[in-house]
């Protein structure tokens, strides 16, 4: 083998390039696989089923917000004959009250950071708002 | 017809991956057996293939020159084409891997009446070749946040850069349009320039499609055929695989495992393809090595090792028999001891 010097060197930073996903969860601590909170008020249904929420509630929030902001179309959705405000605080945020433990344990588990929160509030942020003003 | 078998290779891949991952235990198979043979195979065939080059001697020093080499102080030297020291070969390497410079070059020579033949750089190949490779750099980058725990910030930078046009909800990436863009480009140009075409081969169309195969798939899967697809049992899975505890949390959806399945067949072909230029690139002569084949002798590696044979050692050698033969000798045989 020739110019072993620079190619044996040049081998092993792409053996490690490649693997570097092995040798960085080796050196990091693991997080725990999150588990969304289930509704603090017990809660039992939503407006689809979990796996359809768990899968595409990012579309249905954007199809929302489009009908909502762009088509002015505030009519709220019927399921099981229990009607939903199409909204992030005025529907999901009603059941899933606690932010950090419903949205943000998966979002940060997989480096999801959805831009609801520029203009959204979290019920406690929005309490504490209605109280200083 | 070339074409045409890399589209039934791909289509034939997606077909095996979508059906056999519905069969029960297959999920195994397909999530977690073979993307670690897949791996393998890359890794050891890559380091096979680069080992193998370096046993392969380079007698001479054989750099293309595209200017000036380094001659008389009042000549000016072109250090970038002709590169005399190591830091201007590095900064020829580096631009070269980075940007692309030889592509940059690429000239078309055209007849027009008259006869008139005119040489032109055409810039076609080169646009394609830097958006499809970055878009390519980028997403590989970007999906280390599934296999990473936890994401380190810099991914997260890398995302927010790659989705900033907030479209739709996942995002659209500006790298998903970069690589199909760039993909179907650099087929259509295989497909369209007659020169490129008659010297195409299936080796060179059935990476690219199956690359169209992985983007379009992935893209699918993200967008549009979300039945099955949480994020969270997939990142469970990829990260268990790095740390060799794979789980299947619960069931994924069928295009996960074409996307997945397409991988490990672009990662196992990898190191037996035209795809190998990754490593190529480093190796290759022509670009990595000084422009001094006046300044500098050149020795060929393989040549025997041949002393220098004087006349007298040669006459020493021989004398007896050259004697013998009546062959005249500068220096005459020592007289006989016995005959005294």
């Amino acid at each position: 083998m020739y110019n072993k010097r620079t190619i044996i060197p040049g081998l092993a930073i792409f053996v490690l390039f490649v693997t570097f996903p092995l040798w960085f969860n080796a050196f990091s601590t693991a997080s725990t696989v999150p588990k969304t909170e289930l509704p603090p008020g017990g809660e039992k249904q939503c407006v689809a089923s979990a796996s359809e929420m768990r899968a595409s509630h990012m579309a249905l929030l954007n199809e929302w917000r489009d009908e909502v902001l762009r088509d002015g179309g505030r009519i709220a959705v019927t399921v099981n004959g229990k009607e939903y405000r199409k909204g992030l605080q005025m529907a999901c945020m009603q059941c899933h009250t606690n932010k950090e433990k419903f949205c943000d344990s998966c979002h940060e588990y997989v480096s999801v950071t959805p831009y609801c929160w520029d203009c959204h509030l979290t019920p406690t942020a929005a309490a504490e708002k209605k109280e200083t003003h | 017809m070339k074409y045409a078998f890399s589209f039934l290779a791909v289509i034939a891949l997606v077909l095996i991956a979508g059906l056999g991952s519905q069969i029960p235990g297959m999920p195994y198979l397909f999530g977690v057996a073979l993307p670690y043979l897949a791996l393998m195979i890359f890794l050891g065939g890559c380091v096979y293939r680069v080992v193998q080059w370096a046993k392969s001697p380079v007698p001479f020093s054989i750099q293309t020159t595209c200017g000036q080499g380094k001659s008389l102080d009042f000549i000016k030297h072109d250090r970038l084409e002709a590169p005399n020291t190591t830091a201007e070969v590095v900064a020829r390497m580096f631009l070269e891997i980075v940007t692309f410079r030889s592509l940059f070059r690429n000239t078309k020579s055209e007849i027009y009446d008259g006869p008139q033949i005119t040489y032109e750089s055409s810039k076609w190949l080169w646009m394609f070749a830097l958006i499809f490779h970055y878009s390519f750099l980028v997403i590989v980058v970007r999906h280390m946040r599934l296999f990473l725990d936890p994401v380190p910030v810099w991914i997260s930078w890398l995302e927010y850069g790659d989705g900033l046009f907030q479209v739709g909800a996942p995002t659209w990436y500006i790298t998903d349009i970069g690589l199909l863009a760039g993909v179907a480009l650099l087929f259509s140009r295989r497909l369209i320039t007659r020169h490129v075409r008659f010297i195409s081969l299936m080796n060179d169309y059935f990476p690219l499609v199956l690359i169209f195969g992985i983007a379009l798939s992935g893209i699918l899967m993200r967008y549009f055929l979300r039945t099955d697809i949480d994020i969270v049992n997939i990142k469970q899975l990829a990260v268990g695989l790095v740390t060799f505890s794979p789980t299947i949390g619960a069931e994924i959806g069928a295009i996960f495992y074409i996307h997945l399945f397409l991988v490990c067949a672009l990662l196992a072909y990898f190191p037996f393809s035209k795809l190998m230029h990754f490593a190529g690139v480093f190796m290759s002569p022509t670009r990595n090595m000084k422009n001094t084949s006046r300044a500098k002798r050149h020795i060929n590696p393989w040549n025997p090792r041949i002393l220098p044979h004087s006349y007298a050692g040669y006459e020493d050698e021989f004398r007896e028999f050259m004697v013998d033969a009546g062959i005249p000798v500068e220096k005459e045989l020592a007289p006989k001891k016995d005959e005294d």
